[in-house]
């Protein structure tokens, strides 16, 4: 069976959400929309660590929800009070971890077995001790502060646009940490290392309370595009609605979820022409080349580390800017949202059945899987009520099955990935091989 | 003297006795995870569902016997359907690799495929938990909770703490105990146990001498399924059921699997109590402990705990961190490729 | 005709064939020896003869019967024992474990097979509960040996059975595949060290580019002033 071409197949889907838009409503299919965009990144920055270069980040729950804590850390407020009641011990704290920390890299350079082991172990723990001994009274004040509204340090106060970009520097700078010291495993390795890292980083996430309020969640946080209530008392937005004949409450929200749209896509669009530009430049290449022969690509010279890591980095800030976004787009930072099921494996599926290592293939998979996953619940609940209504059973039974609708589309994922694997692995869109510049010139040789 | 048996007692009770049997559960399903991953070799991300699989089959058995008024006296009931939910978690696993990873090893896929294929096993996997048994906590444990209570226990020994021991604590211990002891003296004694440990170690040889793959797989997914459950079993009824419990289980028994040499059955069950205690151990509040030790004057303030438990499962990660930088091949040099 | 020959083998492993109509015979008893400058195809035809290379032409009979059908798993049972050159013991089990997985497709009891085993290789013996893997490079070598001689087979084969070992190992190897011999079985040896392999051979073949180029008595061959001059430097 020939695969339909890229842009069918993206018709098809915008057909699909405008069917949603008619037959069920259009905050429905702009929420899918946007929440498509936003999964569209993340599939991409997974798809450049995959697809060019063969590395299994299974830890992207944890990089989307720094990039969402990065939204906390420029866009909130500062809370008056907090930075004076706890600054200079977390300041103490901070300075004694990087002591201990260099302490320890010193030790490891210059000392043997056997007191190596041994010195290190005990600089890393009296630093650690050291480092509670002043954090500690030092958070216990910041959380102190205010603690019903706030209860923790606030944020810079910078346009919330900016925390975008520290979203990427933020995940950027942990994945250049992580990669240093998990990128020489096998992939299988490597993926139980990043699943684990991102449950550390969510760990961190949900209970230093300072930093984050931790469960509490830190809600209103600043947009980049009006409230509907603003829109609604502005008289151009009225004169707007007035002529198209729109109710201006209903329109206020669809408004500002167009504004979304707009945003979202121009980053996406922007990412999409950088990645592909990278996929198809020598350095792209060089990628796939260490990808797909890796002894001997680091025979002829390559660093294979080095380009890992880079793209490890890359990878990982896209998923960074998508988390920040996303954590806009809600208003708030809750961290126990981030469970690996929906973040990590969903968008590994949305990768993998949009071709791995194609870029537009991501962003397809985005679209079709996200589509799927929303709207599976809705027709699960269908099914069930179809079936309970149809076939005798008695009201436990009943009770049971309708009860167990959402479930089904876990069962819907599984059976995509599988089936995906198995009989198409290359995914709806599959990999372009690019062309080098000698094979185009021998295209242009005349016959 | 008194100080320091109330300070053993404490210690005993909330983390030694604990530690314990979580470090049992571990091993148990650490085993199962490092069998697989040294015969079929890959790591298999759906463990933890086959996990949950397994108890809920034996958790439905046992409301059925339940119901019944089959009971198991002072022992859970579960016990008595534990045999059941073994047989359906293994036939699910030989089904699975019949369907899905038999094609993979006929196509020589590299391990990472089969780690992304597991995933969509463990998306499966978990589906069907959930539909069957739903979301919510379950708590199986019936007959005697406890053997020793704390309260008696204080009114025996006049010792201000009290040490409570659970029926599912000892039962975990000794079924766990029983259950490595015969695993390994099937491996290391019985010809087809050396056959999968041949297998393991060289398998162009292993095909060479006759051995029949398709056996040996067969045998390993068994062995992983039983494993599992017995783990899934014996941890539900110390604490309690629920998919997304079993799931986050995955982690720590990755940990414990790794951190011990992963492909090394020995190192299976080192890493597994390693990882336990170090979890209970590091997110303890001694400050209990020290009560007992220690005069007034040179009590420290707060609770003297080294991690929140909160950072209970990260710990486990910690470890797997600490242990891939410093010694990837874990304690007992598992295989790393 | 010989106990074991493997006549006019023609294959290779996919495009272009790497034997020509290549010949190897060996009687029960005898040690054949194949030997060849790099890249002669030595290890090919044996491999050919044991079954694992697709041949287009040709056939190998052992004892009279046509076994060119067969899968190496069923030529061992035939009868055949294969030494590969290399990754060929079980290293995380004992010494004692690799002969009983040698053993694995015998139904009846292996203990006294083992015991000769151990007779002709005493070392094993001693180190029989040690990991295969801790064992030297020589001692290995022996258990790798004593691995394929479990199955009693009528044939034995082994691939460079002395690539990357010590002149003494080397020579006291040699001197094991002569006793070997001396029990009755035929033995085909693909050699590198083409001088002290030829010194033992009752056969000799020579390959050159998947062909057949000498073939004579091992000490025809080293007196062969011809083949002394290209293949042993003179």
């Amino acid at each position: 069976m020939k695969r339909p071409p890229a842009y069918i197949l993206f018709s098809l889907m915008g057909l699909a959400l405008l069917a949603v838009g008619w037959f069920q409503s259009w905050t429905l299919a702009l929420a899918i929309l946007n929440l498509s965009l936003i999964s569209a990144i993340m599939a991409l920055g997974v798809n450049m660590q995959w697809g060019y270069a063969g590395l299994f980040n299974a830890g992207v729950m944890g990089f989307a929800a720094l990039g969402g804590a990065a939204a906390i850390f420029v866009a909130m407020p500062p809370v008056p009070g907090a930075l004076a009641a706890g600054g200079t011990g977390l300041l103490a704290a901070g300075l004694s971890a990087a002591v201990a920390i260099a302490l320890a890299i010193y030790v490891h350079r210059n000392l043997r077995a056997p007191w190596r082991a041994p010195a290190m172990i005990l600089v890393v723990v009296l630093g650690y001790f050291m480092m509670r001994w002043f954090a500690d009274p030092a958070t216990t004040r910041i959380e102190a502060v205010n603690p019903t509204v706030a209860g923790y340090l606030g944020g810079l106060g910078l346009p919330v646009l900016f925390s975008w970009v520290a979203g990427a520097l933020l995940a950027a700078a942990a994945a250049w940490l992580i990669g240093k010291v998990a990128l020489g495993l096998r992939s299988d390795y490597l993926a139980i290392a990043t699943l684990g890292i991102a449950e550390i980083i969510l760990a961190v996430l949900k209970n230093e309370a300072w930093l984050t309020r931790g469960v509490k969640n830190v809600t209103g946080i600043p947009r980049p595009v009006p409230f509907e209530i603003e829109l609604q008392r502005s008289p151009w937005f009225l004169d707007l609605t007035a002529t198209l004949g729109l109710n201006p409450v209903q329109f206020s929200a669809t408004f500002v979820a167009l504004l979304y749209t707009l945003l979202f896509g121009a980053v996406l669009i922007v990412l999409l022409i950088l990645a592909e530009r990278a996929l198809n430049s020598p350095w792209g290449r060089m990628m796939r080349a260490i990808r797909d022969n890796r002894d001997a690509s680091a025979a002829m010279g390559k660093d294979v580390k080095r380009r890992h890591l880079q793209i490890f980095v890359i990878g990982s800030a896209v998923i960074g800017i998508a988390g920040a976004m996303l954590v806009t787009l809600d208003g708030q930072f809750t961290p126990g949202t981030y469970i690996p099921l929906r973040f990590t494996f969903l968008i590994w599926v949305m990768v993998i059945l949009g071709g791995s290592g194609n870029n537009m293939g991501s962003v397809l998979g985005a679209f079709v899987i996200w589509f799927v996953w929303i709207q599976a619940e809705p027709a699960g609940q269908w099914l069930m009520q179809t079936i309970t209504a149809n076939v005798p059973m008695d009201a436990a039974m009943r009770n049971h099955l309708i009860a167990s609708a959402p479930h089904l589309r876990l069962l819907v994922m599984g059976a995509i990935l599988l089936f995906v694997l198995r009989f198409s692995p290359q995914g709806l869109l599959p990999e372009r091989r690019a062309q080098s510049p000698r094979d185009a010139k021998a295209k242009e040789v005349p016959t | 003297m008194e100080g320091f048996l109330n300070a053993f007692v404490a210690l005993s009770n909330f983390v030694l006795i604990p530690g314990l049997a979580y470090g049992a559960q571990l091993a148990l399903g650490a085993l199962g995870v490092t069998l697989v991953y040294a015969v079929l070799r890959f790591s298999n991300f759906a463990h933890g569902d086959m996990m949950a699989f397994g108890t809920m089959a034996t958790i439905l058995a046992t409301w059925v016997l339940q119901s019944a008024g089959i009971g198991f006296g002072p022992l859970p009931t579960a016990l008595i359907a534990l045999p059941f939910g073994v047989a359906i978690a293994v036939a699910l696993a030989l089904g699975t690799d019949r369907v899905v990873y038999r094609f993979y090893r006929k196509t020589k896929a590299v391990p990472v495929t089969f780690v992304i294929v597991s995933v969509g096993v463990m998306f499966i996997y978990n589906a069907v938990v959930r539909l069957f048994i739903g979301v919510d906590d379950r708590r199986f444990e019936d007959g005697e909770r406890f053997i020793i209570r704390a309260g008696d226990f204080r009114e025996w020994t006049g010792l201000a703490e009290g040490l409570a021991l659970r029926t599912s604590q000892v039962l975990t211990v000794v079924i766990a105990f029983v259950a490595m002891a015969a695993l390994f003296w099937f491996l290391q004694r019985t010809r087809t146990g050396k056959a999968m440990r041949a297998y393991s170690d060289n398998e162009d040889l292993a095909l060479l001498s006759g051995i029949d793959p398709a056996r040996v797989v067969l045998i390993t997914w068994a062995l992983a399924a039983s494993l599992a459950t017995l783990a899934g079993v014996l941890y539900g009824l110390y604490k309690s059921f629920s998919p997304f419990n079993y799931f986050q289980l995955l982690l720590p028994i990755f940990a414990s699997a790794i951190v011990g040499g992963i492909g090394n059955p020995i190192g299976a069950v080192i890493g597994g109590f390693v990882v336990a205690f170090s979890e209970v151990g590091i997110t303890y509040a001694y400050r209990r402990v020290l009560s007992h030790i220690l005069p007034d004057a040179w009590m420290p303030d707060g609770l003297v705990q080294l991690l929140s438990t909160d950072y209970k499962f990260a710990v486990s990660f910690f470890i797997l961190v600490v242990v891939l930088l410093v010694r990837p091949t874990g304690i007992l040099r598992g295989r790393v490729i | 005709m010989s106990f074991l020959i493997g006549e006019e083998m023609t294959g290779g492993y996919g495009g272009a064939d790497i034997l020509h109509s290549c010949t190897i015979g060996v009687e029960r008893g005898e040690i054949a020896v194949i030997v060849g400058p790099n890249g002669a195809g030595k290890s090919t035809a044996m491999k050919a003869v044991f079954g694992m290379l697709p041949l287009r032409e040709g056939r190998i009979v052992l004892d009279g019967r046509d076994i060119t059908a067969l899968s190496p798993q069923e030529r061992v049972l035939a009868g055949m024992g294969f030494v590969p050159q290399s990754n060929n013991v079980f290293r995380a089990l004992t010494v004692e474990e690799n002969l009983e997985m040698g053993a694995f497709i015998r139904r009846d009891d292996p203990r006294e097979t083992m015991e000769q085993v151990y007779t002709l290789f005493p070392i094993l013996k001693e180190k029989r509960r040690q990991p295969a893997g801790e064992l030297s490079g020589g001692q290995r070598q022996q258990v790798a040996v004593g691995r394929a001689l479990m199955t009693k087979p009528q044939v034995l084969m082994l691939d460079e059975p002395t690539a990357g070992v010590s002149p003494i190992v080397m020579d006291e190897l040699f001197d094991k595949i002569l006793d070997i011999a001396a029990t009755g079985i035929a033995i085909l040896l693909v050699e590198q060290n083409a001088a002290q392999a030829l010194a033992i051979a009752h056969r000799a073949y020579v390959l050159v580019q998947g062909r057949n180029r000498y073939t004579d008595t091992g000490e025809a061959l080293l007196a062969d002033p011809e083949v002394r001059r290209s293949f042993l430097g003179g």
